[in-house]
């Protein structure tokens, strides 16, 4: 190959102008590889165009290399604002809404619950002062009605003075003859052991017979003091025995608590 | 450091590879795409437009496809020839002939050699309009030879011999 005819062909030229075809390009790309005297020609050539073409510019500035690779974390930092900004104000005002009224339901809830524990207060508190209106009256009718027979002067007063088995104790007993009722004041009794409750019987004494008006449970100072029973007997004494519970068929003597006559 | 050796290191992605490619080729580039739109603000946008597209192209540049100067030349005159057929230079489409380019080389005006380049004029000394007129659709507008011989009625031979001549009046103007 006639190196210096294939440089004079001018080919060398259209190359560094990219105006040759694929094949032709490999063909100068081989023979450049195989000769260095075209490479070097080639090289040449180009230098000539690198001259006219920076000639050119005129000396006008090109653009600083940051502007086609940006390096500094400036530009990384600029990326992730934009996503921020895309989310709309809508958004907050929703989200604010919502918690707003999240806020308000619990509060609001909050206020209902205290107001029904409130309510629930009063309701008890009614209650107990029905339960003490109501226990009032009965004791005020109690009252009235033990009041009435003290007052009514068929009432005979009965004092039943302490024995043996209990020398403090007393108790008294209201006889109305003509209703053939008893109330049985047992103020001055102590109270029963556990298992034990008083008697009252109602006493005959030639020859002593014993009749049982009742059972007192209950007697102490926090149970009844009053007991309204019925008297159908001619009863010339009563007694107060202590029984076990639920009473005896005969008193038992031995603990005869109190006693008195219906005589004056 | 070998030109070939540092287009290697920008394909593989260095950025350094890349820096000092654009140092000894940038100017060149902004020179072509200055001659096409005679705008210096558009040239070094579309400058760095075309930096910016070889940057992300850098794996399909391929030295049997020519040289690596080449491969800018021609990605640089279609961005610029692109830019002057868009709507912001529609106006000046008329003037998208051979005279156009002509002129750009013939201009002598401003011409302010810098420190380590030749002046243009000392460049063109000498060159007839002929040369110019080949130079410019060869290098500046990328036509092919069967191109030039058609817009300039001359045979395909000539074209190659005639554009010879000129490119050794340039050398020998570079003492190259």
């Amino acid at each position: 190959m006639d190196i210096e005819k294939y440089i004079a062909s001018g080919i060398l030229e259209l190359y560094v102008a990219g105006s040759l075809s694929e094949s032709e390009n490999l063909e100068v790309l081989h023979n450049a590889q195989q000769y260095p005297r075209i490479q070097e020609e080639i090289e040449k050539i180009e230098q000539a165009l690198l001259q006219l073409t920076e000639a050119s510019s005129r000396n006008l500035e090109k653009p600083s290399f940051e502007t086609i690779v940006p390096t500094t974390p400036e530009s990384t930092k600029v990326i992730p604002l934009k996503p921020e900004r895309k989310t709309p104000w809508t958004t907050y005002v929703g989200w604010a809404a919502a918690l707003f009224f999240g806020v308000g339901l619990f509060w609001m809830y909050n206020q209902n619950q205290d107001l029904e524990n409130t309510i629930k207060v009063t309701e008890q508190n009614i209650q107990i002062l029905n339960d003490s209106v109501s226990s009032l009256e009965t004791a005020v009718t109690d009252t009235q009605k033990v009041l009435q027979m003290l007052r009514d002067q068929n009432t005979k007063v009965v004092d039943l003075g302490g024995q043996t088995a209990a020398p403090e104790a007393y108790a008294k007993v209201y006889w109305n003859q003509e209703t053939q009722k008893v109330i049985v004041d047992t103020e001055g009794l102590p109270e029963p052991p556990d298992g034990y409750d008083y008697q009252i019987w109602s006493l005959t004494l030639e020859p002593l017979t014993p009749t049982s008006l009742g059972v007192l449970s209950d007697v102490g100072q926090d149970g009844e003091q009053l007991f309204e029973l019925a008297n159908t007997n001619a009863s010339e004494a009563f007694g107060i025995t202590l029984e076990p519970d639920g009473g005896s068929e005969t008193p038992t003597l031995e603990q005869l608590y109190t006693l008195g006559t219906t005589a004056p | 450091m070998d030109t070939n050796t540092l287009i290697t290191q920008f394909q593989n992605g260095s950025v350094q590879a890349f820096e000092k490619l654009y140092e000894m080729y940038g100017q060149n580039i902004l020179g072509v795409i200055n001659v096409i739109l005679k705008d210096e603000v558009r040239s070094q946008e579309i400058c760095q437009d075309v930096f910016v597209k070889v940057w992300k192209n850098a794996s399909q540049y391929n030295a049997s496809k020519g040289r690596f100067f080449t491969w800018l030349l021609n990605i640089a005159r279609n961005a610029a020839i692109d830019e002057l057929r868009s709507k912001s230079h529609k106006q000046q489409q008329k003037n998208l002939s051979t005279d156009y380019f002509v002129d750009i080389l013939e201009t002598e005006e401003a011409d302010a050699p810098s420190l380590d380049s030749i002046g243009l004029s000392k460049i063109l000394d000498g060159l007839k309009a002929k040369c110019r007129e080949i130079i410019s659709l060869l290098y500046f507008k990328g036509y092919t030879q069967k191109e030039v011989s058609e817009t300039l009625d001359i045979p395909l031979g000539t074209v190659k011999t005639r554009n010879r001549n000129c490119i050794a009046q340039i050398r020998k103007n570079c003492d190259l």
